[in-house]
């Protein structure tokens, strides 16, 4: 892993607000999410779908391996020029007739949207689905100061008229089926009655008469950005359903939220990510609607255009060289797909604009490890690899995982500073939880299990030692041969497993025995075998009669 | 060759057969195996859990016990352990400062294998059957453990291997390369999550109709083993070195209760005849006589 320094200022990072804060433990909540039988059957289909589509196109790519090198290489450069990179595209977005806004974090953001709608005199406003805007909160931001923002995206649109919240990255309804949306139409729809039926088609058909109405009237758009290119000050958005271009070309004052890491350098790099991104998101060659704009064209699309760059806890990532990578997400939703842990627990679970495996190693970077419960969220892998191996930037998210768990022990163990606590009362420990953190801690279960552990297990001698207690393991299984019940900590294998009887006898303390009755062995086996002598590549078949 | 075996910690601790078996393949090939004693653990379980620093020690103690002794090649019977060795142990000695631990431990992984990877690349095993006399006369299936197919990209060896043996009927594991669900401390930090990735693991399992599920991580096979006598499911798990070992002469027991000790000479038993291997007529469970040694 790269380790550069990258210059970074001394000031303590700002943390990330808004909708990254998990408000209950993860293992608490998947918990709970798992109840819901129907809700796994739905993302179970939706991500083996999905997931064997990408393997599909990703396979008919010879090249893949080199975009995914050139895409993460990209991002490693835009990383460490990000200042003189900002300053570039704002440069050059002002100079095409836009504004420019700088937003440290999500109320910031949200200040800074609000008197920009305001100032146009209208209160409703139209979206394209974004996920900055879903991280700072902005929706209910609007709503607070009386201004109704409208979805366009069918699956965001279905999250928001059934009042629900995200629970995927690039599909946010995963969660629900088609005869659970035809159920949400109906009730939130007046223009809908009995004959919608739950086939996609009709869904869909009665989205967009819902919509179109929504489209022709509204003045001011409010969208994300896929990619800000630098030279040129051009914002990109990627869609399939072509309301985002009816957002981005229709209203008179277009307002796009996008993270200070989504720049690319050049025009051209262009080409390397509108190859990963669609192939890696919804396992298509090319995605239906690419739509770019640099500055104002008078007299065509929005004349007043703003972008707003934000922050919101993407410099404090920036500032761990062993974590930053997680900045590189081009939010394709692959890691999600493949994750056996979402597919298990759902997006909910992970209690972030940001599930699945990149959310568990972005929401706690952007929040501070020690927010809330996002300290768990680290843990919310079996470290199965299956991500890495999709993401088409190379993040390596296993290893970052693990760096955050250490981040966690260390946290807790009184080794780091403790992040600032997030500013909404609901979620924080309140003060005596946030006394309760400052102060040295007693060892906790598994800090006195892995002390004990280290000890024995870095010396063989102590390891024959402690395995001369086998014997006793064996007694507590008993005449069924398997512990099924065990206290404390290891109560969480034994609640779903059995353990089954030790051995009488460790291998190494057998061996002490043991180890000359080669010839014994051998013998009891049939005898011995002789491959011919190896010539790596060229093998043989040949073999010895027994 | 002269070969040192690094038994794992879970292995040497509770499956003391499969490192016996990967001794008994090794040396029926005419290789000599030694155990370095000073051996612990690969510091896995430590790692990742978050306790670098407790894992360093731990770093520490392997790279000496496999600097001292004197062989050719290591190997393990473990893709995780062996894939710590080289993707965490450099790590965690540079998390530690000390650089020139980190470089030892690189060339100490350098030099270690999995236990397919040896009998593969190394060695020019391809048929368990011709070349080892392998012979075990039952219905498996095969898990592919994570680490080894994604961190040290064994790919099919421990599966053309597995289906390499004499009397073996193998059926194909549907959506093989999904986790288990065990993940070292994840099984019980985050137990629900893990054991529903186990019973659909299980589901898949039983769909075969295989007796026996194998693969090439014992931590893997304990976890579903363990799932699975909870669960009272007819299939078990076994470690493919324990398939690879059993020969006709001596071929591996898997009726009766389970025993994870080594077996003494005296109980050795005669070849039992073949069971049938329909996936309708599951084992019997309450079978009899012999202790079985699957896991």
């Amino acid at each position: 892993m790269s380790r550069t320094a990258l210059g970074m200022p001394t000031i303590r990072p700002v943390h990330g607000h808004g909708n990254l804060h998990a408000d209950v433990d993860f293992p608490t909540a998947a918990k709970e999410e798992m109840a819901n039988i129907q809700m796994r059957a739905n993302i179970r289909h939706a991500t083996h779908t999905i997931r064997g589509k990408r393997a599909r196109v990703v396979e008919e790519l010879p090249d893949w391996q080199e975009l995914r090198t050139a895409g993460s290489a990209l991002k490693e450069q835009v990383m460490a020029n990000l200042p003189e990179l900002l300053e570039q595209f704002e440069k050059n977005f002002t100079a095409r007739g836009g504004t420019v806004h700088w937003a440290r974090d999500a109320a910031e953001a949200n200040r800074i949207i609000t008197e920009l709608i305001e100032a146009t005199g209208t209160t409703d406003v139209i979206k394209v689905k974004s996920m900055a805007t879903a991280e700072i909160d902005l929706e209910r931001h609007l709503a607070e100061h009386g201004i109704t923002a409208t979805e366009t995206d069918l699956a965001e649109l279905i999250v928001q008229l059934g009042h629900d919240r995200s629970s995927h990255i690039l599909v946010p309804a995963i969660h629900k089926n088609r005869h659970e949306i035809r159920d949400i139409f109906l009730s939130e729809m007046p223009e809908t009655d009995d004959s919608l039926t739950s086939e996609p088609r009709d869904l869909a058909e009665a989205a967009r008469a819902h919509l179109r109405e929504k489209f022709l009237s509204t003045s001011v758009a409010v969208s994300g950005a896929n990619f800000g290119v630098t030279e040129t000050g051009t914002l990109t958005v990627v869609e399939s359903e072509g309301n985002g271009r009816m957002c981005l070309t229709l209203p008179d004052t277009l307002i796009t939220v996008m993270g200070i890491e989504k720049l690319v350098p050049t025009f051209q790099d262009l080409e390397v990510y509108l190859q990963l991104l669609p192939r890696s998101s919804t396992g298509e060659r090319m995605n239906p609607y690419t739509s770019m704009w640099t500055g104002v064209t008078p007299g065509d699309g929005p004349q007043d255009v703003h972008v707003v760059l934000l922050d919101n806890g993407r410099s404090a990532v920036l500032a761990d060289p062993a974590g930053r990578s997680a900045l590189h997400c081009i939010r394709c939703s692959a890691c999600l797909n493949v994750c056996p842990v979402y597919e298990q627990a759902g997006g909910h679970a992970y209690g972030s604009t940001y599930p699945g495996p990149i959310g568990a190693i972005l929401s706690p970077q952007m929040t501070g490890i020690t927010a809330a419960e996002n300290s768990s969220l680290p843990y919310a892998s079996s470290l199965c690899g299956a991500c890495y191996d999709v993401c088409p930037v190379k993040i390596n998210i296993p290893e970052i995982l693990v760096h955050l768990r250490d981040e966690d022990v260390r946290t807790r163990h009184g080794e780091r500073p403790p992040t600032e606590q997030r500013p909404t009362e609901e979620a924080s420990p309140g003060l005596a939880g946030r006394l309760f953190r400052r102060l040295p801690r007693v060892p906790s279960e598994m800090d006195v299990m892995m002390k004990g552990a280290s000890t024995v297990m870095s010396s063989g001698r102590r390891m024959a030692l402690a395995e001369k207690a086998l014997p006793l393991g064996r007694a507590l299984a008993g005449r069924d041969r398997a512990i099924s019940w065990l206290p404390g900590m290891a109560g969480g294998w034994t609640d779903e497993r059995d353990i089954p009887a030790p051995p009488r006898e460790s291998f190494r303390n057998w061996w002490a025995d043991h180890a000359a009755e080669t010839e014994d062995r051998v013998r009891q086996d049939g005898g011995s075998r002789h491959v011919p002598a190896p010539d790596r590549a060229d093998h043989t078949d040949e073999e010895d009669s027994p | 060759m002269r070969i040192a075996l690094f038994a794992t910690c879970i292995v040497d601790a509770l499956y003391p057969r499969v490192a016996l078996a990967t001794v008994r393949i090794l040396e029926r090939l005419g290789h000599e195996v030694v155990f370095p004693s000073g051996q612990g653990c690969c510091s896995q379980m430590h790692v990742n859990s978050g306790y670098l620093d407790d894992a360093l020690p731990v770093v520490r103690n392997h790279v000496r016990a496999f600097t001292a002794a004197d062989y050719d090649v290591a190997v393990a019977p473990s893709g995780s352990c062996v894939a710590s060795l080289g993707h965490q142990q450099p790590m965690v000695a540079r998390a530690g400062g000390d650089e020139d631990l980190a470089r030892m431990a690189e060339s100490v992984a350098g030099n270690t294998y999995e236990l397919s990877q040896l009998l593969v690349d190394v060695l020019g095993v391809t048929d368990a059957a011709g070349q080892l006399g392998s012979w075990f006369p039952h219905t498996v299936t095969y898990h592919p453990s994570c680490h080894g197919m994604r961190l040290l990209r064994l790919d099919d060896r421990q599966k053309d291997l597995v289906r390499s043996v004499g009397g073996l009927d193998y059926v194909e594991l549907p959506d093989a390369d999904e986790c288990c669900g065990f993940g070292g401390t994840f099984s019980f930090k985050n137990s629900d999550v893990s054991a529903a990735m186990a019973e659909e693991k299980i589901e898949n399992i039983v769909s075969t109709g295989a007796e026996l599920c194998t693969g090439g991580d014992a931590s893997c096979l304990l976890h579903l083993g363990g799932a699975m006598s909870r669960r009272g499911t007819e299939a078990a798990t076994v470690h493919f070195a324990e398939i690879l070992a059993s020969t006709q002469q001596n071929p591996l027991e898997i009726s009766g209760p389970v025993e994870l000790s080594i077996p003494s000479p005296s109980s050795r038993r005669p070849c039992p005849p073949a069971r049938p291997s329909t996936p309708s007529t599951p084992a019997p469970t309450t079978a009899p006589t012999a202790d079985r040694g699957v896991l």
